[in-house]
C-alpha cells in the first residue's frame, strides 16, 4: 500500500516535469488549475504519466472531479487498493 | 489616397551561422560556412550526411516547460520573433494590438513532431500521444505563437509556398500596412525539419548535395561542381512599420521595404522554368511596385539553392529584369537552405547590405559555371554603395517572391 505523502511526492516529480510546478508548493489542498497553474492540456499528460508510475486506470470522466491534489492522492489511492 | 511608406525597423534571426542576426551577419561577412556532418546514428543509411544546424540550441533561449509545448520550428520563430520585436524598440511601447498582425510561415511545418508523435503511436499506443500534438504540427502554429507572444489581434496569417514562403510573408506584410489593416507587422519565415524522412525525400528527389565528404564545400551556388542543395534550419523575422509610426516613435530604421510582387510559374510542380518567365515577371512587377528603375539595383541576394538548373535559371532571369549591373550574392553558400525561412533570412542580409553598403560574399565559388556572366561577390564580402537591392525566393509549386529594399 502506497502512503498519501508518496503518492504526493510522486504527483510533484510530475507536475515539476511536465508543467514546472515548484515541489515547494505541491500540497494536498492545492487547486491544479487554480494554485498550480496547470491547464488542461498539461492536466492530460499529469493524468497519463500518474497511470503509467502508480500503474492505474484514470478514465477521462473521473479527471474533472480532481479539483485538488488530495482529490488525485486519494482517487490513485482507491484505484491501486 | 497615397499610399504610405513601409519600413523595416527590427530584425531578428537564429540560423546556422549564429544565435542572433548580429552573430549570423558577422559570420556572414567573415565567410564562415554553418554546414557540418549529420553525426546521428539515422543518418548513416542517408545517401545525404550533411546539414547546416543551429547555432545556438533553442534550449538556451527558451525555458524547458515552454520549449515542451512548440515544434522546433515554432521554437526559433519564436527566439526571432522575440529578438525582432526588442530590436525595433516596441518592448513596453503599449503598442495597440489591434493594430499590429503576424505574417509568419514555413515550407513543411511541424514534420518533425508529427514523426515523433508517430513513432510514439506506433510503440506505446495512442494514450501516450501528446496532447500538444496538433498545435504543435498546425502550420500556422510558429505565426500563432507569435502573435500570442506580442497580444497581435489585428490577424495571424501563414503563408505556405515552399522556399519561398519567408519572402512572401514580408510581401503580404507590405500589403497589410499599405491597405491600412496594421501599423505594425512581424513577419518571416522559420523551419526545421532536420529528420531522416525529409531528407531522405528531398535526396530520392536528387535535388540535394552528397559531397558528404566536404561538408562546408557543398552548398556551392553558381560554381560547376554544384550537385544539390543542403538542408538548413532557423528563422528570420523582421519588424514591418508604416513610416510615420516608426518616425513618430523615433524608432531607428534600417531600410524601406518599397516594394514586393508574387507570382506563380504555372509550369511544373517542381522543376523551375528555365526560361525563368514567372521570375521575370515578378522582378518587373517589383520594380514598378517600388517606383525603383532596374539601374539602380546595385546588390541581389539570389535565391540560387546550388541545384543544376535552378541557379542558372536565375542568372538569366536577372540579366533580361534587372540587367548586368548588380552585385550579386547567394548567402546559402553560407548558411545552407532554410526552406521557409530562406527568403527572411536572406531578406535580413539583404536589408543589413543595404544599410551598411556591403555585399556578403558566395563562398565555394571557385570555378563559376560557363553561364554566369553576372557580377557575384565571390569568397569576399564587398564594400559597395547600395541604394537599393533585391532579395528573390522561389518555392516548389512554382511560386516566385520578389521584395525591393532601397535606403530609407
Amino acid at each position: 500500500m502506497t502512503t498519501r505523502d508518496e503518492i504526493t511526492s510522486g504527483l510533484s516529480e510530475i507536475l515539476e516535469e511536465v508543467a514546472g510546478v515548484n515541489p515547494d508548493d505541491v500540497a494536498e489542498d492545492k487547486s491544479f488549475t487554480d494554485d498550480l497553474d496547470v491547464d488542461s492540456l498539461s492536466m492530460v499528460e499529469v493524468v497519463v504519466a500518474a497511470e503509467e508510475k502508480f500503474s492505474v486506470k484514470i478514465p477521462d470522466d473521473e479527471v474533472q472531479n480532481l479539483k485538488t491534489v488530495g482529490d488525485a492522492v486519494t482517487y490513485i489511492q482507491k484505484a491501486s487498493a | 489616397m497615397t499610399r504610405p511608406d513601409v519600413v523595416v525597423t527590427g530584425i531578428g534571426a537564429t540560423t546556422p551561422l549564429g544565435g542572433d542576426a548580429a552573430s549570423t551577419w558577422e559570420a556572414m561577412l567573415a565567410g564562415r560556412s554553418g554546414v557540418s556532418a549529420l553525426d546521428q546514428e539515422w543518418a548513416a543509411q542517408l545517401p545525404v550526411r550533411i546539414a547546416a544546424k543551429l547555432k545556438v540550441e533553442p534550449a538556451e533561449r527558451i525555458d524547458r516547460i515552454k520549449l515542451r509545448r512548440l515544434d522546433r520550428s515554432e521554437a526559433v520563430a519564436l527566439i526571432a520573433a522575440r529578438e525582432a520585436w526588442d530590436d525595433a524598440g516596441l518592448a513596453g511601447t503599449g503598442l495597440d494590438g489591434e493594430r499590429l498582425a503576424v505574417v509568419l510561415g514555413s515550407g513543411i511545418g511541424g514534420a518533425t513532431t508529427l514523426l515523433n508523435q508517430d513513432d510514439i503511436l506506433e510503440a506505446s499506443g495512442p494514450r501516450k500521444v501528446s496532447p500538444h500534438t496538433v498545435p504543435m504540427l498546425m502550420p500556422n502554429g510558429p505565426a500563432a505563437w507569435v502573435g500570442l507572444e506580442f497580444q497581435a489581434q489585428a490577424g495571424v496569417h501563414s503563408p505556405a509556398s515552399a522556399c519561398a514562403t519567408g519572402a512572401e510573408a514580408i510581401a503580404w506584410g507590405l500589403d497589410i500596412i499599405r491597405s491600412g489593416r496594421a501599423d505594425v507587422v512581424v513577419a518571416g519565415g522559420t523551419e526545421s525539419v532536420i529528420h531522416p524522412l525529409p531528407i531522405a525525400g528531398f535526396a530520392a528527389m536528387r535535388a540535394m548535395s552528397t559531397r558528404n565528404d566536404e561538408p562546408e564545400r557543398a552548398s556551392r551556388p553558381f560554381d560547376k561542381g554544384r550537385d544539390g542543395f543542403v538542408l538548413g534550419e532557423g528563422s528570420g523575422v523582421v519588424i514591418l512599420e508604416r513610416a510615420d509610426h516608426a518616425a513618430a516613435r523615433k524608432a531607428k530604421v534600417y531600410a524601406r521595404l518599397a516594394g514586393a510582387a508574387l507570382t506563380s510559374d504555372g509550369y511544373d510542380i517542381v522543376q523551375p522554368d528555365p526560361e525563368g518567365r514567372g521570375i521575370i515577371r515578378a522582378m518587373t512587377a517589383a520594380l514598378r511596385d517600388a517606383g525603383v528603375a532596374a539601374t539602380d539595383i546595385r546588390h541581389v541576394n539570389a535565391h540560387a539553392t546550388s541545384t543544376p538548373v535552378g541557379d542558372m535559371a536565375e542568372i538569366h532571369a536577372l540579366r533580361k529584369a534587372v540587367g548586368t549591373q548588380p552585385v550579386i550574392t547567394a548567402t546559402k553558400s553560407m548558411h545552407g537552405h532554410l526552406l521557409g525561412a530562406a527568403g527572411a533570412v536572406e531578406s535580413i542580409a539583404t536589408i543589413l547590405a543595404v544599410h551598411h553598403n556591403v555585399v556578403p560574399p558566395t563562398i565555394n565559388l571557385d570555378d563559376p559555371d560557363d553561364g554566369l556572366d553576372l557580377d557575384v561577390a565571390a569568397h569576399k564580402a564587398r564594400q559597395l554603395d547600395i541604394p537599393a537591392a533585391i532579395n528573390d525566393a522561389f518555392g516548389f509549386g512554382g511560386h516566385n517572391a520578389v521584395l525591393v529594399f532601397t535606403k530609407p
